[in-house]
């Protein structure tokens, strides 16, 4: 199979509506038939990696955890726009740690999630085979 | 009069609206989404600090937890259950959601 460059565009919080969750499980899709996937978290998206979420008061499933195993579907690259968690009163320390394996490094861990700025998001963007917006 | 905002304030414009209509002594319950407006130090923070020195803000615990927000909320707001959504929403003769 051909392998394409795919970027998954996540701009939407979690639970108000469903677009977080449908795009986690496209990517688990992607990944799976081993397509290159990257993962680029704006604007309210960036509240899907907010750790800590408790959903027990409201009767939604926390998919929050999912996110740290797509270092073990090899993907390694989830960007995070530096400029909306400062909108937001964030910081990458209110994010999970998500980490990956290194296979050419004896396994040692990495980081998964690189801090960009919107001058980096133009060029990542352009980058890649297809984008796919949630 | 209750005031109940939905929507985060970072896509839509509605806690905005609602914060500019809203009337002094009126009460603003932040629900789903609209959580979001509570956080500490963002870019909406200054806005709704103005707006407790006339009116109370409150928001839905269980939707604060649930977005991971709980340690971040600003001092002052007074975070409900689904029991005190019930009474605010008897208390108050008048209510409005912004949707």
């Amino acid at each position: 199979m051909t392998q394409k460059k795919f970027l998954y565009v996540n701009r939407k919080a979690p639970y108000g509506t469903v677009y977080a969750l449908e795009s986690l499980e496209v990517v688990l899709i992607g990944a799976a038939f081993e397509q290159d996937v990257r993962l680029l978290f704006m604007d309210d998206g960036v509240f899907q990696l907010a750790k800590g979420q408790d959903t027990a008061g409201i009767d939604n499933k926390n998919f929050s955890p999912t996110y740290s195993a797509l270092g073990d579907y090899e993907v390694t690259k989830i960007y995070v726009d530096k400029q909306s968690l400062e909108e937001r009163g964030m910081s990458l320390d209110d994010l999970q740690h998500l980490v990956w394996e290194d296979e050419d490094d004896d396994w040692a861990e990495r980081d998964s999630i690189v801090l960009v700025d919107r001058s980096e998001i133009k060029e990542i963007m352009e980058e890649n085979d297809v984008v796919l917006s949630f | 009069m209750l005031h109940i905002v939905n929507k985060s304030p970072f896509e839509k414009n509605s806690l905005q609206s609602c914060l500019s209509c809203a009337k002094e002594g009126s009460t603003i319950l932040l629900i789903e989404d609209g959580v979001y407006g509570v956080l500490k130090n963002s870019a909406v923070s200054d806005a709704i600090t103005g707006a407790m020195k006339g009116m109370t803000i409150c928001a839905l615990e269980a939707d604060v937890k649930a977005r991971g927000i709980a340690d971040k909320v600003i001092d002052g707001v007074k975070l409900v259950d689904y029991n005190g959504f019930v009474d605010l929403t008897c208390d108050n003769e008048k209510l409005q959601s912004w949707l």
